[in-house]
């Protein structure tokens, strides 16, 4: 990390003339840049302007003007607003270089444009589909593809509303599925591809290890780990090449929960996709509701009344607390300790998934926040729940997993050491949340560039240094008991007031332009890069999903340690698939 | 269950000599092999989505599913019983799911748990989401919700408990003459392919291509008089 005076990023203007301009669209922020000189640009603004941080890569498509955009959104690690990068390229044969030798970070996420818009990234090291399959027809986010139970742009469909039809989707469709094949396709002669690039893809990391190792006669085995593998927190897969016990290799698949997210959030209105993005990461629905909102709300420029905000943050430490419960439960499982520990650990997640319920009918999928404010105030008897919480149980619960499992014998010897990610590393493969924090970056959003009304309370971003599975471990426990401090101060000094701003409403105005809202979620950085065109739907709509970008450093991470290692590594990455995939 | 009662179990059509009577019980084959059956239910260790969250705190402390005597899971599906299909199945999971399914032994159930396993959910319209895993695999039991409560998920297990119960042995499938056949398993092409429809999807692409064949020499034709 550099720790000179920052220069304004306009210096960007003035270093590279013609190549780089403002973007001057009505509400857009950032600079275009000539694709043709970007990882120059990008070098230089990771080693000179200090944004060594890449947050999210994302691709548009403009087809109305026959573009696409890749969109990056970079930060630093010292804190501070972000730089916006765009660059654009004709529709057809798209293609702008790749940025993985800047960032490496930007692997998995170039790899998912490429997948879901056909932008080819020049110079990736292994551009393969990421989230559907090799073989899949056509590139399904840009504006003309159509899905089988395609009808109409955007909701809502004229054949339901106002009238209110009522028919199936799967009447209209041949196949009785939303199922549709290119014209003229024949699948008695068709050969899939199968994981034909997958293990190419492989048995390049193989020969590269096989080169090094020398003539050594020794074979590698290669092992296929999910998707139905129980510690693999879903269906996640990967595939291990594997000299004796050794890992040398490592290439997750994912896209096995691939549940369109963007495609479903394109077609929906502003307000409808509040309650996909509960679906997002399912054991922190509250957080998400929270970056979507933020998002929106910028677009928007309106701000929720005071009680709202207080309401905002208690739900989202709650869930942060009950998310790194299970994430505890759950790791412990991994290790062996068959769940025991994760029983402990339910107990005082169900306390907390009770007050979800009451205050807001649900309690997995809370779809809570509305823009300008949350959607319904306390119950009678629930503050004083919370208070119980916050103040008695939480605290004492807290200590006692502590007790119990930080200095056990098994966990030390399963965790310390294994799977060591550096802070560079951390940085580079953009890392985010406890990972990051883990490797002894100190960067927390809540703190380096504080939303809502985080900047109010007084609490530590929890930091530890060694990096390694035990670390990521241990820093869960400290986010909780900080956690415990910003809900103790908040529950003492929430106002009372209104909690929306305006008049709720199902169909809010949201004028055109672009913005990305992000919060600290418990799994790291959670953004939402939106587009609105003043239509009732968003023209993009993107996430940048810490579990999957989290994914990309865990090659690395597995490389050398011992295959019973993998698990315990993944479950201190703490991955929903639900968020990896969307 | 009623039936199981020590009163019924001796009050059968049959006439128990009065010395044994209170140390024999008659009852039919379906009734005492269908009552072991139910209460040791064992379900496939086996998340798909955010259902699998609510089906692990069914399992824990709070709700308790070993209540009812279905809290061995099990991730092989050598060794399962049940398949709950807890969460959204994509096209992408769908040969797995459909390969899990063929290798579990028979007697063998389906739960679809919550609204995409019944029927798409919220995603239905999603390219690579299947709208319903009833659409590849035979369900016995469907529950509603997103998530469905662990109370809810009780309540489908219970459901299928009841749906044992009844079972009568000449009509189940699985004791019948000849084995079961294997569910096709799909294949990932362009787009799922179910082998069943194999020639209807050939059918109707070929007709596709004819269709827009037909529309570019009508644009010709069309070219050519202007």
């Amino acid at each position: 990390m550099t720790e000179q005076v920052l220069a304004p990023s306009s210096e960007l203007l003035t270093r590279f003339p013609e190549v780089v301009t403002a973007d001057t669209r009505k509400s857009y922020e950032g600079y275009l840049v000539d694709r043709a000189r970007l990882v120059e640009v990008a070098t230089y603004a990771r080693d000179q302007l200090g944004y060594d941080y890449l947050s999210s890569v994302t691709g548009v498509d403009y087809m109305p003007d026959g573009l696409m955009e890749v969109v990056y959104h970079l930060y630093k690690t010292t804190g501070g607003p972000g730089l916006v990068l765009k660059t654009q390229t004709p529709r057809e044969n798209a293609e702008v270089p790749s940025l993985v030798s800047v960032y490496p970070g930007a692997d998995f996420q170039e790899r998912e444009t490429w997948d879901l818009l056909g932008i080819r990234f020049e110079g990736h090291p292994d551009l393969r589909r990421i989230l559907l399959w090799e073989g899949f027809d056509g590139y399904p986010l840009r504006k003309d593809w159509k899905e089988a139970y395609y009808e109409e742009d955007g909701k809502p469909f004229k054949s339901r509303w106002p009238d209110a039809h009522v028919h199936r989707a799967e009447d209209k469709n041949p196949y009785q599925k939303n199922n549709s094949y290119p014209a003229g396709f024949n699948p008695e002669t068709y050969t899939p591809e199968g994981d034909a690039a997958l293990y190419a893809s492989l048995n390049r990391t193989k020969a590269v290890y096989e080169a090094k190792a020398g003539d050594m006669d020794s074979d590698l085995i290669v092992v296929n780990m999910g998707p139905q593998h129980p510690s693999t927190h879903g269906v996640f897969r990967f595939v291990v090449a594997l000299d004796g016990e050794t890992i040398v290799g490592l290439k997750p698949v994912v896209g096995y929960l691939h549940r369109n997210h963007e495609k479903i959030g394109e077609r929906n209105t502003f307000l409808m996709n509040m309650p996909y993005t509960d679906r997002l990461d399912y054991l922190s629905s509250l957080s998400n509701n929270f970056g979507y909102a933020l998002a929106v709300e910028k677009l928007m420029g309106i701000k929720p009344p005071e009680r709202a905000e207080y309401l905002r943050v208690i739900m989202a430490e709650f869930t942060r607390i009950s998310n790194h419960l299970f994430a505890i439960g759950s790791f412990l499982n991994d290790l062996g300790a068959m769940f025991t520990p994760m029983l402990y650990a339910l107990v005082e997640r169900e306390l907390i998934l009770d007050i979800f319920e009451a205050v807001t009918g649900s309690r997995m999928m809370c779809n809570y926040f509305r823009f300008g404010g949350v959607a319904r105030d306390l119950p009678e008897g629930i503050y004083e729940k919370m208070r119980e919480l916050a103040f008695e149980r939480l605290p004492k619960q807290i200590d006692e997993i502590d007790h119990f499992l930080s200095n056990n014998e098994i966990v030390r010897s399963r965790a310390q050491g294994v799977g060591i990610l550096t802070p560079e590393q951390a940085i580079a493969f953009s890392a985010a949340g406890p990972m990051l924090r883990g490797s002894g970056v100190p960067y927390d959003v809540r703190r380096a560039d504080p939303y809502s009304i985080y900047e109010r309370f007084d609490f530590e971003v929890a930091v530890r240094y060694h990096g390694d599975v035990y670390d990521r471990f241990m820093i869960r426990i400290d986010e909780i008991r900080q956690s415990i401090r910003i809900l103790q101060q908040a529950l003492r000094d929430i106002p009372q007031g209104s909690i929306q701003e305006g008049k709720p409403q199902y169909q809010v105005r949201v004028p055109a332009g672009e913005a990305y809202g992000r919060v600290e979620g418990p799994k790291g950085e959670l953004g939402f890069y939106v587009i609105s065109n003043g239509k009732p739907n968003p023209w993009r709509y993107h996430v940048r999903a810490p579990s999957f970008i989290n994914l990309t450093a865990y090659e690395m991470m597995c490389t050398g340690n011992k295959i019973a290692d993998t698990v315990a590594i993944l479950g201190s990455i703490d991955i929903v698939l639900g968020e990896t995939d969307r | 269950m009623s039936d199981m009662k020590k009163e019924n179990l001796n009050n059968t059509k049959y006439d128990i000599p009065p010395e044994l009577q209170g140390q024999v019980s008659i009852t039919t084959l379906d009734k005492i092999y269908n009552w072991g059956r139910k209460a040791s239910v064992w379900p496939m260790m086996f998340g798909l989505a955010c259902c699998a969250i609510e089906m692990i705190c069914a399992a824990a402390s709070r709700y308790d599913t070993a209540r009812f005597g279905m809290e061995i899971m099990r991730p092989s599906p050598r060794q399962t019983d049940l398949m709950i299909v807890s969460g959204t199945v994509t096209k992408k999971m769908l040969p797995t799911i459909v390969r899990l399914y063929n290798q579990m032994p028979e007697p063998k159930y389906v739960l679809a748990m919550g609204a995409c396993a019944s029927g798409g959910g919220p995603f239905k319209e999603g390219y690579n989401v299947v709208s319903g895993v009833d659409k590849y695999l035979p369900v016995d039991v469907y529950i509603p919700g997103c998530p469905p409560t662990p109370q809810a998920m009780l309540h489908g297990m219970i459901t299928l408990q009841r749906k044992i119960e009844a079972e009568h042995f000449p009509d189940s499938r699985w004791y019948s003459k000849g084995s079961l056949e294997a569910v096709p398993i799909p294949v990932l092409g362009p787009d799922i392919m179910d082998p069943r429809q194999f020639e209807l999807i050939k059918e109707q692409s070929l007709a596709r291509l004819a269709e827009q064949e037909e529309n570019a020499s009508q644009v010709d034709s069309v070219e050519q008089k202007a």
